[in-house]
């Protein structure tokens, strides 16, 4: 497994950048560190809130919530989503929250 | 470029064989001619999956660009340190255009584009219809995209919980039978949808295929959730005379389509009235003359099939729309189930639009995770979709049979005295 190493921090990472160690070994650095692979600017309040409500979702349901789900809990539409995150809610946001990778027919 | 490297393949090379344009020939001109290190890796692993029949892509893969959920699908290579140049091989869905007619200047180009930025290697096309460029590694997904959307204004199709790419067959461009534009069809409501192609907001993946009529050249009723057929609801038209020309033998059967073989003269009864599903048809002998009672016509295409000299359908063209196809993961496979029988479209599609939308609105509320709208239809009743989900009025023609047990749901209101009993009230008659 590859690691990357940002601000002294060390982590495992697969080939599309997630985070290999998942919920358990992410951090505030592992958001600032994705943020410039997933081209987003600013941090701002918006972002966290959905990493919060992923990783809340995550904790309980042992899953990541569908989108409209995601959707709803937040408050913001598809489209915000997209401004927030340019690579949408599941490459984007479930990677910045260490989330596992979504599976299936992508 | 540098030197390759060329893998022992004897299994792989023993398909260069046979009469079928051989794959493993393609390749490896290709990648002789062009040095390119993937394709020879390529063949290489796909040697060695040979002897140990198995794969050796690793599980998954999530890649993309900017702005979009879908479009390319990721995938690494198990085999790192003996095939380098495939580490990861990635594949881009790019939107085919409806009823795949190209012109060679925009295939060169997107041929030397693939090239320098990938592979090289394609499938024309995928099973829904993207043109497929197979493998190329993350750092060129950006650069492939904006050379796709700034040099050939071409954009990527679907993949995901999303719009699907949609599909048509030729229709009007070279079919005497497209009753409907299939290919406007197909280009209207893909542009219309390209937020819902780009961005997953779906419970799970969707798809739409256009046929110009019921002879499904794309397979409409078996692999799209929305289906799409032309059809007509006035009468088969028919030029007698070309009749008599197909019973004298002066006109081949379906065109010629079984002249390899000798199937003896044509014979009309035989091979047309004695098959038409519904019996409708009958061939006057004294009168050489063809009847059709179209009332009791479905529309089978098979008269107009094996006589299309001689038969048109009809001129009140329209859409039939079913719903539901589906592969048999998880509830079983499905066929699309006859939604709509007869819809009138024309551009700008708005009511055809607004069906969409409802069917839509209601799955992407009420649909499971990764539940297909074939089996949400399954699960919440062919009926209640019907009536209740698309506001549509239950009609005979929306079954094959009707139900054949009694477990008949009634809504309260239908029922005098509702559902309210008081236990009490029936034990004044009937003592325990
Ligand atoms: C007026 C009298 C009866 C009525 C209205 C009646 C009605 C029914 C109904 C509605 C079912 C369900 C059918 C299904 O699951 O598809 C059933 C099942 C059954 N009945 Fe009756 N029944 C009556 C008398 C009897 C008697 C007297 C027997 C046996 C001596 C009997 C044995 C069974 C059995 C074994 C089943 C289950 C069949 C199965 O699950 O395959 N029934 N009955
Ligand atoms: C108070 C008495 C009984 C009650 C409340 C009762 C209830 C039931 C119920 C609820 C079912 C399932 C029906 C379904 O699958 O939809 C059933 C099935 C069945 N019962 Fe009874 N039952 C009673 C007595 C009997 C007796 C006395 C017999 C036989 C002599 C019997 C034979 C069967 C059989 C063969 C089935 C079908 C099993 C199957 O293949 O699913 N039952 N019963
Ligand atoms: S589906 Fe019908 S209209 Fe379309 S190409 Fe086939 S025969 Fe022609
Ligand atoms: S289209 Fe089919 S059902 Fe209709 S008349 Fe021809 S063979 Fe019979």
């Amino acid at each position: 497994m590859p690691t990357v190493e940002y601000k002294g921090k060390v982590f495992e990472v697969d080939e599309d950048g997630f985070l290999a160690g998942g919920l358990d070994a992410w951090c505030k650095e592992w958001v600032e560190y994705v943020k410039e692979l997933e081209g987003i600017q600013e941090l701002t309040e918006e972002h966290w809130k959905v990493i919060n409500v992923l990783q809340d979702y995550y904790r309980k349901n042992g899953v990541a919530p569908m989108v409209r789900i995601l959707s709803k809990v937040t408050g913001f539409p598809l489209k915000k989503i997209y401004e927030l995150f340019p690579s949408g809610p599941g490459k984007g946001a479930c990677k910045m929250a260490g989330l596992p990778k979504p599976t299936g027919c992508v | 470029m540098g030197e390759v490297k060329k893998h022992d393949t004897p299994k792989v090379d023993q398909l260069k064989t046979g009469p079928w344009p051989s794959f493993v020939d393609d390749i490896y001109s290709y990648s002789e001619k062009h040095k390119k290190q993937a394709c020879f890796d390529i063949m290489g692993q796909m040697e060695l999956s040979y002897t140990n029949r198995e794969t050796h892509w690793k599980h998954g893969g999530i890649v993309g660009v900017f702005g979009y959920g879908g479009g390319v699908i990721g995938r690494y290579s198990d085999q790192q340190e003996k095939f380098p140049a495939i580490w990861a091989f990635h594949t881009i869905r790019v939107h085919h255009t409806a009823g795949k007619w190209y012109h060679t200047s925009a295939l060169k180009k997107l041929c030397d584009m693939w090239d320098s930025r990938g592979s090289g290697i394609v499938n024309f096309h995928g099973s829904t219809g993207d043109i497929i460029l197979l493998g190329t590694v993350t750092d060129q997904l950006e650069p492939i995209f904006f050379d796709l959307t700034h040099q050939l204004h071409w954009d990527l199709g679907g993949s995901g919980s999303n719009l699907r790419s949609p599909a048509c067959c030729v229709g009007k461009s070279r079919c005497e039978w497209a009753l409907i534009d299939v290919q406007e069809l197909d280009y209207e409501l893909t542009m219309a949808f390209q937020d819902e192609l780009h961005r997953p907001a779906f419970p799970y993946k969707f798809k739409f295929k256009f046929s110009g009529c019921p002879l499904d050249c794309v397979a409409a009723v078996a692999r799209a959730d929305m289906s799409f057929i032309g059809t007509w609801r006035d009468e088969i038209r028919i030029d007698q005379e070309a009749v008599r020309a197909y019973v004298r033998g002066e006109l081949k059967p379906n065109a010629g389509a079984f002249s390899d073989r000798d199937w003896g003269p044509f014979d009309i009864k035989k091979e047309v009235i004695d098959l038409c599903p519904t019996k409708c048809m009958y061939w006057d002998e004294n009168e050489q003359k063809l009847y059709i009672n179209n009332s009791e016509c479905n529309r089978c295409m098979h008269c107009i099939a094996v006589m299309p000299e001689a038969l048109r359908p009809g001129q009140d063209t329209g859409i039939a729309i079913l719903i539901g196809a589906k592969a048999p993961i998880l509830e079983g496979a499905q066929l699309s189930t006859l939604i709509v029988p007869f819809m009138k479209v024309e551009p700008p599609y708005d009511e055809l639009k607004d069906f969409i939308y409802k069917a839509w609105d209601y799955w992407m509320e009420n649909g499971k995770n990764r539940e297909r709208i074939g089996e949400l239809i399954q699960r919440i009743g062919l009926n209640k979709f019907i009536t209740e989900v698309m506001g549509l009025t239950p009609i005979p023609q929306h079954v094959r049979v009707p139900r054949d047990n009694p477990y008949i749901f009634w809504k309260e209101e239908e029922v005098e005295g509702g559902w309210t009993r008081d236990v009490a009230e029936f034990r004044k008659r009937h003592p325990a």
